[in-house]
């Protein structure tokens, strides 16, 4: 789980051009949306586009992405369930 | 009655130190690069670091040099906002077709593609400065800038608006540089040093950059100078009769005209209409391009130049003047063309 979270760190900055924050930084229990990371809706959409790619997840539902954005913690478990690659 | 137009602040991001340094301090004419990279401001100072990590070079530049241009016209708000570009925002539409090719169509991310079109950069000063006037963006070659500016300052001259913010933006990659040197819009570097007066090949010396102005319909102790007119065509068949037309409208005569800035580029495919406007014209020519080097909204650049002449009264030697300018300088004519299309006019007065 930890080196999945290391991964989310940092193919979040990558994605989302995080300039001026490292991967360590990030704390993985903290919000993305909202006060945390102060991720927008744009950000969502990569995040959905990251997660199809990388892991080969599908949200079924855009419900879903509430509770599965809302921290890397809670990404990298429903990506430890569901992945396909 | 028409309302007068008045050009209040400026800024130019450039090849040359323009952005901090007073009008053409500290320049070094580059004869030995075919293309002319651009000396970037600190985008940091301006822009708050969650807004600039989705901003291309042509955004943020064209943010920057609005807020610049805003601040020295004292004007926290335009009325209106005009962008010309050339090409628009290349960096993003290059990356959002690489990610179609690599992805083979899949898994293609939103944020290069809304960034990609031409509007981005009005778009986003729009945003920054949370304008919500008319905002309007122009593409059309190398007359883009003239395009804006014409438009701005139409609503000015009707009265339906008071200022208007107006720039010229263009950003390169180094794909598309690879792509214009092979299409000989670049020269070859082989042809080393280069010169604007030597057009015996064909293509220039490239560039990018951004030059941002405020209009208004008053006139404050910043003015640089008054906007009579603007014009351009796409297709002119005879050089002469254009210039003789627009400075007729004007009430001017050739002899009228103290100073004139060509856009004079070095390209031989362009010879034939500087030749003509050049001899055309009896007064002091001025040049630009060997400082700026070319590109779609170069002539954004040298409308910074002759504003600056005209505020300053000052001709600096690095201007290249052919003849002896005039003691007083009040008309001002700013001619350009790009591969004997787009020819442009712009006429500015002292104030």
């Amino acid at each position: 789980m930890d080196e999945l979270i290391l991964e989310l760190k940092q193919k979040i900055v990558e994605a989302l051009n995080l300039e001026d924050v490292k991967p360590e930084d990030i704390d993985e229990n903290a919000a993305l949306f909202g006060d945390g990371l102060g991720l927008d809706s744009i950000d969502a959409l990569e995040l959905i586009v990251l997660l199809d790619k990388t892991y080969g997840i599908r949200l079924a539902d855009p419900k879903e992405g509430r509770e599965i954005f809302r921290s890397i913690r809670t990404m990298a478990e429903y990506i430890t369930k569901h992945r396909t690659k | 009655m028409k309302n007068r137009v008045y050009i209040n602040g400026s800024c130019a991001i450039s090849s040359q130190p323009t952005f901090e340094g007073d009008f053409l301090d500290n320049i070094n004419e580059n004869v030995q690069d075919n293309v002319l990279p651009v000396i970037e401001p600190n985008y940091r100072d301006y822009i708050a670091p969650p807004a600039i990590r989705r901003m291309s070079r042509a955004v943020k530049m064209g943010i920057v040099a609005s807020k610049r241009a805003l601040g020295e016209a004292c004007l926290e708000l335009p009325e209106a906002i005009a962008v010309g570009t050339g090409m628009g925002c290349v960096q993003d539409s290059e990356k959002f077709l690489r990610a179609v090719l690599d992805n083979e169509e899949q898994y293609l991310t939103p944020t290069a593609f809304i960034q990609s079109t031409h509007n981005t950069v009005a778009g986003q000063i729009a945003l920054e400065l949370q304008c919500k006037g008319a905002n309007f963006t122009f593409v059309d070659g190398s007359t883009s800038f003239e395009s804006a500016l014409s438009d701005a300052a139409m609503q000015i001259e009707l009265g339906d608006i008071r200022n208007a913010l107006v720039g010229g933006v263009d950003e390169n990659t180094p794909y598309c540089l690879e792509i214009y040197e092979l299409d000989n819009i670049i020269k070859p570097r082989h042809e080393a040093p280069f010169s604007i007066t030597d057009a015996r090949s064909k293509g220039v010396v490239f560039s990018e950059g951004a030059s941002f102005f405020v209009l208004s319909d008053e006139r404050n102790e910043h003015t640089y100078a008054a906007l009579a007119d603007v014009d351009f065509r796409n297709d002119v068949p005879d050089t002469g009769v254009f210039i003789g037309d627009f400075l007729s409208r004007n009430n001017l005569d050739i002899d009228d005209i103290d100073l004139m800035l060509s856009g004079r580029n070095g390209n031989s495919e362009d010879l034939a209409g500087f030749d003509t406007a050049e001899t055309l014209m009896r007064c002091t020519k001025l040049y630009y391009k060997h400082l700026s080097g070319d590109y779609f909204t170069a002539s954004a650049f040298g409308f910074w130049v002759a504003c600056n002449v005209l505020r300053s009264g000052h001709v600096p030697q690095l201007l290249k003047p052919v003849g002896t300018p005039s003691e007083e300088v009040r008309n001002v004519l700013i001619y350009n063309q790009f591969r004997g299309k787009g020819q442009s006019l712009i006429l500015l007065q002292k104030v």
